[in-house]
């Protein structure tokens, strides 16, 4: 015997190709996967967002207020969306995550700024995720210098010299320091939950045909439904499992403030993780092996990744990119989570972000119930 | 159910896969307490016709019922009632035998459950393996347990698919004294097999291939029906004998059987004038002998290959 013998390796050679072409799945997978990678790494991600929304609450009408808010436009990071009358309304907008950012021009601002008395001007910044907001920050801290240069002219020029007419004050909401981990850590609850709760459904059904003990059980009396919730509810309580770790060691670790209900995270997180489950399972019928459902789960889970804004920001991406995001339940839960544990939202707040992740389990759990009654047969 | 009325009883039984027609056709009656063997070749259609006897699959066209059930519309009391074997072992094997037993009895919800199960281990010689992971017990035992589990709900009908492949023959009477023992207290079973000994132990037979029932009823039936007449010849050159005899129009076909030939054909007269020229040959002893099963069997199943030529 020869140590290397060209047959044999050739033999091997072939019998892999055979296999390959005929796991078409498996083929797809290889292809498509880089090029989705290429397509979602290369097009969609960009870590300098512009164009974030922001809210104007002006209670001074007046060319200089105008002035400026113009030039925050100009400056490419701003998008005034709306313009409000409220601090509540401010609030509001905040918390539901509808603007980045709230730019609030006093009382009397332009009266105070033509007598030199230096008026304050706030903007308020949701900064649960810094690295959405910093450079817009960070653009915005040098108007207040060239704003309202074409405005002060004539009898105003003086203001021009010595220190900027008016001052910025930025807020950092809910997260003041900028600590990225605030952000990252809750967001970890959703990605973990995501990627187990799939992967775990996916296999436990595939399984079940793979070893041939799918035959045993549809003879028995047992129903499709039975199976789906007896199969799903174990998962359920590996997700809480899972949540409790993570809230465990973002509170003890990260020292992650946590302001909101958990009562109300716990109830989201049922709708979440039977979304998740929902998925697996509709892939679980589709998959002929476990292989596949591990490629399937692969194949949801790499978007929900990375345009969910877990990990790179939300605002930053293409509006393709963005909704796309929309239609994944990891970007609303995300909102949610971020928004219970660092904003202190409410019922009123998430409800916006809650009813998506609804419609995505009520389509995803009729595609699986449906395609789960066809393999029946 | 009257007494005299069929456990088993479908008519025209249809199933097409990707448009090939697997089960064609098929009519069975089975009485109550009786075996009957499902006998085909690999790939004949018994599997898919056991799987829509128990509600796996629905027919494309065919009317039926089993224990008075309808097959399409009642599926699941026929499987409340009915105890399904598969061909390939689908219990768990990371469950023990006790939690195998344990989840189907659940399942079927077996009165007094923990009772069934310590009778069934007990029945079954597995009380002391209880234990053992379903994964590591071997053939036999796997078999063992796999009919335990589908026993215990009581079902009034078996569906075995063939149960005994890769069984030693010890495993294997001791399987078939099982079932006649409960044919015996009134369970109908349809069995499926490729063993010929277990064929002549079943009550009646219904034999299947490319999807057609070729025919039924007892062993002795079959065999005349299939109209042969055979001859055994023993002796040296055999091999080269049955080349040429192949060769013969009259000669329907030549099997060996260890050290002997079987030599049958259709019209008994004909046969021995094709076969009479070889009488002379030296060292060959040639005698008149009763076709067996599988003579007919595979007199059958040459018959319909031809037709689907």
């Amino acid at each position: 015997m020869s140590a290397f013998s060209w047959h044999r390796f050739i033999a091997v050679l072939v019998k892999e190709f055979v296999q390959m072409r005929r796991d078409r799945l498996t083929f797809a997978m290889m292809v498509g996967i880089p090029i989705i990678q290429l397509v979602l790494f290369g097009f969609a991600i960009n870590a300098d967002p512009r164009a974030l929304p922001a809210a104007v609450l002006s209670a001074d009408n007046s060319v200089f207020s105008r002035s400026f808010v113009r030039a925050v436009e100009n400056s490419g990071y701003f998008r005034v969306v709306s313009r409000i009358e409220t601090q509540r309304e401010a609030e509001r907008l905040l918390a539901e995550g509808k603007v980045q950012f709230v730019i609030s021009v006093p009382e009397n601002f332009s009266r105070k700024l033509v007598r030199g008395e230096r008026p304050v001007l706030l903007v308020e910044a949701d900064a649960t995720d810094p690295a959405a907001t910093s450079n817009a920050l960070a653009a915005l801290l040098t108007l207040n210098q060239t704003a309202l240069a074409r405005d002060l002219g004539g009898s105003l020029a003086h203001l021009q010299n010595g220190p900027p007419p008016f001052e910025l004050r930025v807020h950092r909401r809910y997260n003041p320091e900028g600590i990225t981990q605030y952000n990252i850590v809750p967001g970890l609850i959703g990605v973990v939950l995501t990627m187990t709760m799939i992967m775990m459904t996916a296999l436990a059904m595939t399984r079940e045909r793979e070893r041939g003990t799918m035959e045993n059980l549809l003879a028995t009396p047992v129903r499709p439904i039975e199976v789906m919730t007896g199969k799903i509810v174990p998962y359920i309580i590996v997700g809480y499992i899972q949540v409790i770790i993570i809230l465990a060691a973002a509170k003890l670790l990260f020292s992650v403030p946590i302001v909101g209900s958990l009562a109300l995270l716990s109830v989201v997180l049922i709708v979440f993780i039977a979304a998740n489950l929902a998925v697996g399972f509709t892939f679980s019928t589709l998959a002929r092996n476990q292989m596949q459902a591990m490629q399937m789960t692969f194949f949801f889970f790499l978007p929900s990744m990375l345009l969910s804004g877990f990990m790179f920001p939300f605002r930053g991406m293409p509006e393709w990119a963005q909704w796309l995001g929309e239609v994944l339940p990891l970007t609303h839960f995300l909102r949610i989570l971020r928004g219970i544990l660092l904003k202190g939202n409410e019922v009123a707040e998430i409800l916006p972000s809650l009813w998506p992740i609804v419609a995505f389990l009520l389509v995803a759990a009729a595609v699986a119930l449906r395609r789960y009654r066809e393999t029946l047969d | 159910m009257s007494a005299d009325a069929a456990v088993i009883d479908v008519k025209g039984l249809c199933k097409s896969f990707d448009g090939r027609r697997v089960v064609d056709e098929v009519t069975i009656r089975v009485g109550r307490g009786r075996i009957c063997g499902f006998l085909g070749p690999n790939g004949s259609g018994k599997t898919t016709t056991i799987r829509m006897l128990c509600g796996l699959l629905k027919p494309d066209s065919g009317t039926g019922t089993c224990l008075g059930f309808d097959i399409t519309r009642e599926a699941g009391e026929i499987k409340r009632r009915a105890g399904y074997m598969t061909q390939r072992f689908s219990l768990y094997e990371d469950l023990s035998i006790r939690e195998n037993l344990d989840f189907m009895a659940r399942v079927y919800a077996v009165p007094d459950r923990r009772r069934a199960v310590e009778a069934a281990l007990e029945r079954l010689g597995l009380q002391p393996r209880a234990g053992r992971l379903a994964g590591q017990l071997s053939g036999g035992w796997k078999q063992r347990l796999a009919l335990a589990a589908c026993l215990l709900h009581e079902p009034q009908l078996l569906l075995l698919d063939e149960p005994t492949a890769g069984v030693d023959p010890k495993a294997r009477r001791e399987f078939w004294d099982q079932i006649h023992d409960l044919a015996a207290s009134g369970i109908t079973v349809l069995v499926s097999t490729h063993y010929m000994d277990e064929a002549e132990r079943c009550h009646e037979l219904a034999y299947i291939a490319y999807g057609k029932l070729l025919v039924t009823g007892t062993a002795e039936q079959v065999v005349s029906r299939s109209g042969l007449a055979t001859w055994t010849v023993s002796g040296e050159g055999l091999f080269d004998l049955a080349q040429e005899l192949r060769h013969q129009t009259d000669v329907a076909m030549v099997v060996p059987f260890g050290n002997v030939l079987h030599v049958s054909g259709v019209d008994a007269a004909a046969l021995e004038r094709a076969i009479a020229r070889y009488g002379g040959r030296p060292g060959l002893q040639w005698r008149r002998s009763e076709p067996g099963l599988e003579d007919a069997f595979i007199h059958f199943m040459e018959d319909v290959r031809e037709a689907h030529r």
